[in-house]
């Protein structure tokens, strides 16, 4: 049983889903977070499961370290070690400088960081407000609008038709190419949705009362209350902007233009050396660092985004941000 | 709680009853009664925040949705929809007759089913592991820890799979150290199936376990205490009260597993096609990819793409159905 619809409904104050309740008393003398009947493991046990849970988190790390170190790396570390550094040793920002220095990495850092502001914008804004106007059964032409977004979870119309659309509409090569089609996602509409609907009716009838509009009740009440549940839905929109290739790949013949993560596939997993015919153009594969180094740090590069915005948002992940919607 | 809020929360009720709450009802005569004009004036904000997610859809789903009708038309770019013969069923018959269509179809069906044996009880042992461990700050840092690599690209993960396991990688350069050569997971067809599952499980096992533990966090600790009373053991607990605790949610995901089953890693395969060949990565999404938009034949991969979308749609509903058979809530209800 997922009970979706709790967490929400905390009364009149903004949901707080990521306090996860102390279940277990405190008792004395025993671990404070062992229930009094539970019975502790025994090494053996203890043991197996600390290294399971270690080799975990080793193989989820491992790879991110090892590449990290690398793009530091000076080129004799890296002959030394015959690829990727696991031992430390000189360390050295030149592949960094170099990637940044103004070239084909450069310029496609800076598509993909606008690409992703300007969408993750549009569609949290877009998505909210669909949210909103889809959160009150009963409204005029609530269950048709309902059933235009649902449709869209349950047949996809295709990737031929859709690539002959954005084509018809001169959007090749276009950035927006990359946003607009798939600028609304249902799932995440549903999550705001199934949040709004969780908000108790009282505080915005009261708001009505007080001769508020939907517009007003909207930002003044329901999106402040909602900031988490809108967080963790930026944050997918954002990072499936971020991460989305393969619309570019389809849509964008001008490798000049292209985003980071195209660029990461051509070069880094492909090996091909960039033609690239952008401005200020540096051959980043001739240069004083070659290869390895310069390589992992356009992975790093790929990377650093999410890793500076998922602590922000990582706490909200919990049943009543995310679930709530699955059963709405 | 106020029996407005649990009205409105409430699914299932027919249009306008949510209108009739206790809140609202000394405002405003339930919603069956107020004539449509009048209902169109009092929701015209509502009506207009939602128009803009409706524009992009209707734009951008829908209109592809009926541009489906190049799958029954001989298209050509130069002459465009309007212009492009029609030619009734000759793509699909085609398509039925295409040994490499089937070896596709064939593909996606393998890798959907080896990875529901390997892929989908991942995250379930994994949930029951972490819900054994008992210091929350050690839980809540291995739970943020092993949430990660959700996010990364698929870029970045085949590339990370690529620097351990490809032909210069991690592995390849240790079993070279001593005198191993040719090690290449990466361009290896036998040891594909493995490898994007081994990838699948990096990338989104951690992630998949959200949905269990929050169904384990609705045990009442009053069951356990219970079973301990009457002499249950650590793993009885787990058979009798922890696992049929996850029942639901675990069939849920299996059925929606099912309903997508045509449907596997399409980011994933098309970047190491190239790698490891069609033979072994060509699924129905890839082959659309390459027999439309890359050899131009646009109306054989429209008809290909349409067929897939219209048994993925039975697939969903029909699994759906089943969810209900067993008695579970499933992917969605009558709102």
């Amino acid at each position: 049983m997922i009970t979706t619809t709790a967490a929400p409904s905390t009364g009149s104050l903004p949901p707080e889903p990521h306090v996860e309740p102390d279940r277990r008393p405190r008792r004395r003398r025993r671990s404070k977070h062992r229930a009094v009947w539970e019975e502790a493991p025994g090494p053996a046990g203890f043991t197996v499961k600390a290294v399971v849970l270690a080799a975990i988190v080793l193989v989820v790390l491992f790879p991110l370290y090892t590449i990290l170190l690398t793009s530091v790396s000076t080129q004799a570390d890296i002959t030394r070690s015959g690829g990727l550094v696991v031992v430390p040793g000189d360390l050295t920002l030149s592949a960094y400088r170099q990637i940044l220095s103004g070239g084909i990495v450069t310029r496609a850092a800076v598509v993909s960081v606008v690409v992703t502001a300007v969408g993750t914008l549009l569609s949290t804004v877009v998505s909210t407000l669909a949210a909103y106007g889809l959160s009150r059964p009963g409204s005029f032409g609530h269950r048709p609008l309902l059933f235009v977004l649902l449709i869209t979870m349950f047949f996809g119309a295709g990737m031929i038709p859709t690539y002959l659309l954005v084509s018809a509409l001169g959007l090749i090569d276009s950035y927006w190419a990359l946003i607009l089609p798939t600028a609304i996602s249902a799932f995440n509409v549903l999550i705001l949705r199934s949040f709004f609907m969780g908000i108790d009716s009282a505080i915005t009838d009261a708001a009505r009362i007080d001769g508020a509009g939907d517009w007003r009740i909207l930002a003044q009440i329901v999106a402040p209350m909602s900031k988490a549940a809108i967080a963790v839905v930026a944050l997918f929109y954002g990072v499936g902007y971020w991460n989305a290739f393969f619309n570019a790949m389809l849509y964008l013949n001008d490798n000049a233009k292209w985003p980071l993560q195209l660029v990461l596939r051509s070069y880094v997993l492909q090996g091909v050396t960039l033609p690239g015919s952008g401005v200020g153009q540096v051959d980043v594969a001739t240069g004083a660092v070659t290869g390895l180094p310069v390589k992992m740090a356009v992975m790093v590069l790929a990377v650093i985004p999410i890793l500076l915005v998922y602590p922000l948002v990582q706490r909200h992940f919990t049943k009543g941000v995310i679930f709530g919607a699955i059963k709405g | 709680m106020s029996a407005a809020t649990t009205t409105r929360a409430a699914p299932g009720h027919g249009p306008g009853s949510a209108r009739e709450t206790a809140g609202t009802s000394g405002v405003r005569p339930p919603a069956r009664k107020v004539p449509w004009h009048a209902r169109l004036r009092r929701d015209r904000s509502l009506i207009l925040m939602t128009l803009p997610a409706v524009v992009l859809l209707a734009v951008f789903a829908y209109v592809p949705m009926a541009g489906n009708v190049v799958a029954w038309q001989d298209y050509s770019p130069y002459v465009g929809i309007l212009h492009s013969p029609f030619v009734g069923w000759w793509n699909f018959e085609r398509l039925f007759a295409n040994d490499a269509f089937w070896h596709a179809v064939g593909n996606t069906l393998l890798i959907t089913g080896f990875q529901l044996v390997f892929f989908f009880p991942v995250p379930i042992a994994l949930a029951l592991l972490l819900n054994s461990v008992m210091t929350p700050r050690i839980r809540t840092a291995i739970q943020s820890i092993v949430y990660l690599p959700h996010f990364f690209s698929w870029v970045i993960v085949v590339t990370i799979f690529q620097q351990m396991f490809g032909g210069a990688g991690f592995v390849a350069q240790r079993l070279a150290e001593h005198g191993h050569s040719g090690f290449d997971l990466m361009t290896d067809p036998d040891t594909f199936l493995l490898l994007i599952t081994a990838q699948s499980v990096w990338k989104d096992a951690g992630w998949g376990i959200i949905i269990f533990l929050a169904a384990l966090s609705t045990v009442d600790p009053a069951l356990y205490e219970a079973s301990v009373v009457d002499g249950a053991n650590r793993w009885r607990r787990m058979w009798h009260i922890t696992l049929p605790a996850m029942r639901a949610t675990i069939i849920l995901l299996l059925i929606l597993r099912l309903g997508d089953a045509l449907t596997v890693g399409f980011e994933q395969l098309i970047l190491q096609r190239g790698a490891v060949g069609a033979e072994a990565s060509e699924v129905i999404d890839t082959y659309v990819y390459y027999q439309g938009v890359v050899n131009g034949d646009w109306s054989f991969a429209a008809a290909a793409g349409l067929l897939k979308g219209v048994v993925s749609l039975a697939l969903v509903l029909g699994a759906n159905k089943l969810a209900h058979l067993f008695g579970e809530a499933g992917v969605y209800q009558k709102a």
